[in-house]
């Protein structure tokens, strides 16, 4: 491994900490001792790979990738945008998962028990890879707000979960991003975690008319930065590899 | 972002949020109750005709009042037998096999809180710019509901005593009783072997967590 493969620094002062009492279930689940710093090796500049072959061609379309009878019940919903580098170059060919609630506010998950119906045909997860300028697409059925127990009366802004892979293992990112305009935003316990407000900002997508199609639906810009590489080129090498 | 003269124009990280509890309906959909990819991405990190000691790994994870969590995702990620990872940063001298991506993910049971990671032994790897050899280890990465932000460590093992002393990272970390924490004791069981590797989040035993 030569230096140039190595990673920026990750800036800890963008991320919530640990530990995060307005978010009580982070109180028994935060490490107390400081986390020891590594310097990258071979472990940390490595990471999966995936190949377009192993994912579906309904993977990234939430509205058809789990219709049974006919199509799910919603706002149906353009998200898209670029995965890029700290330097701003594209991160290309990299696994994008997202999961989300459906437009009542109901997950399709054994342990979700709001009142909100289950939709017989929304499965509420997708995932695709970004092309060679970084940039993904999806189309799903915009997710409703839910309750959570936190406080007597917490209630989840609409988002959808997002997990980004990047070149290495040490760039492993899970986030999420919300709809600009929610009035939950300012009261959401999970965002209140980040202390930096233009930082938790940034997970806010902003409504893109000019991507969403006429007389059909809307479309949402979310774009996401993963940690950057001591070396640009370095990534330009690595999609050839 | 515009190019500002006299200023650095790096782009700030997309700021992390926890993953959840319903994590696997994303990640693992089958253990959310439902099957919608064709294909998924399993716990079974080598498949057939991979080289290799077949191992699993296996273990539970605390909390910090000593409760069994039953909803961490678990990610892990390592090298091959001959110790190299598929990954073209990699470019020691050794070989790769057809069909090991090394890496897997699972989460821990929803009622027994075990997670469970079938694969094989790793090789010893390169250290830091071909420094001193790391002894064999699985990078494991821990998202869930009350996690922050990802949470990653290291897997060593219980029967690499000689190696493990010799490990570039496992001597930086300055008490020996908190090195113990990454280091998974061997059993066999019905002729398999396994490696358990607890995780403490927090609290006395806390498991060594690193920023890489």
């Amino acid at each position: 491994m030569t230096p140039e493969a190595e990673f920026h620094q990750r800036d800890r002062d963008v991320h919530p900490p640990a530990y995060t009492p307005v978010y009580k279930t982070s109180v028994l689940r935060s490490p107390r001792i400081p986390l020891w710093s590594l310097q990258n090796s071979l472990s940390e500049v490595t990471g999966p790979t995936f190949s377009p072959a192993e994912l579906g061609p309904l993977d990234n379309d939430l509205i058809l990738n789990y219709a049974k009878q006919g199509e799910p019940i919603g706002e149906q919903t353009i998200v898209h945008g670029y995965v890029l580098d700290g330097n701003g170059r594209p991160v290309s060919n990299t696994l994008v998962e997202v999961w989300q609630a459906n437009a009542g506010g109901r997950y399709r998950h054994r342990n979700d028990t709001y009142i909100a119906p289950i939709d017989p045909n929304f499965g509420g997860c997708g995932r695709m890879l970004t092309d060679e300028n970084g940039y993904y697409f999806f189309r799903t059925i915009k997710p409703g707000a839910y309750p959570f127990r936190n406080r007597i009366n917490s209630w989840r802004p609409a988002h959808i979960h997002f997990s980004v892979f990047g070149t290495g293992f040490a760039q492993r990112l899970i986030t999420q991003m919300y709809f600009e305009g929610d009035p939950l935003i300012p009261h959401d316990s999970i965002i209140a975690t980040i202390p930096d407000k233009t930082a938790a900002d940034r997970l806010t997508a902003k409504l893109d008319l000019n991507a969403s199609r006429p007389l059909e639906c809307l479309a949402y810009r979310f774009d996401i930065v993963l940690r950057g590489r001591r070396q640009t080129l370095f990534e330009n090498k690595l999609q050839g590899g | 972002m515009t190019p500002t003269p006299f200023a650095l124009s790096y782009l700030p990280e997309t700021p992390s949020q926890t993953a959840g509890p319903y994590v696997h309906i994303g990640l693992i959909p089958s253990q959310a109750g439902f099957e919608i990819f064709q294909n998924n991405f399993s716990g079974d990190i080598a498949g057939p005709g991979v080289a290799g000691q077949r191992i699993v790994i296996e273990g539970r994870i605390f909390d910090g009042a000593g409760h069994v969590t039953k909803d961490v995702l678990v990610e892990a990620w390592q090298a091959n037998a001959a110790g190299r990872y598929n990954h073209p940063a990699d470019k020691q001298d050794k070989s790769l096999d057809q069909g090991f991506r090394g890496w897997a993910r699972t989460g821990t049971d929803f009622e027994t809180g075990i997670y469970t990671i079938r694969t094989i032994k790793p090789g010893s790897v390169a250290g830091r710019k071909g420094r001193k050899t790391m002894a064999p280890h699985v990078n494991i990465w821990l998202a869930s509901r009350g996690i922050n932000i990802g949470l990653a460590t290291r897997m060593y093992f219980g029967d690499e005593e000689a190696t493990n002393a010799q490990d570039p990272v496992l001597n930086i970390i300055e008490q020996p009783e908190r090195r113990r924490t990454l280091i998974a004791p061997r059993s066999e069981r019905a002729g398999t072997i396994v490696y358990t590797f607890d995780i403490h989040l927090q609290g006395d035993r806390e498991t060594v967590f690193f920023d890489v």
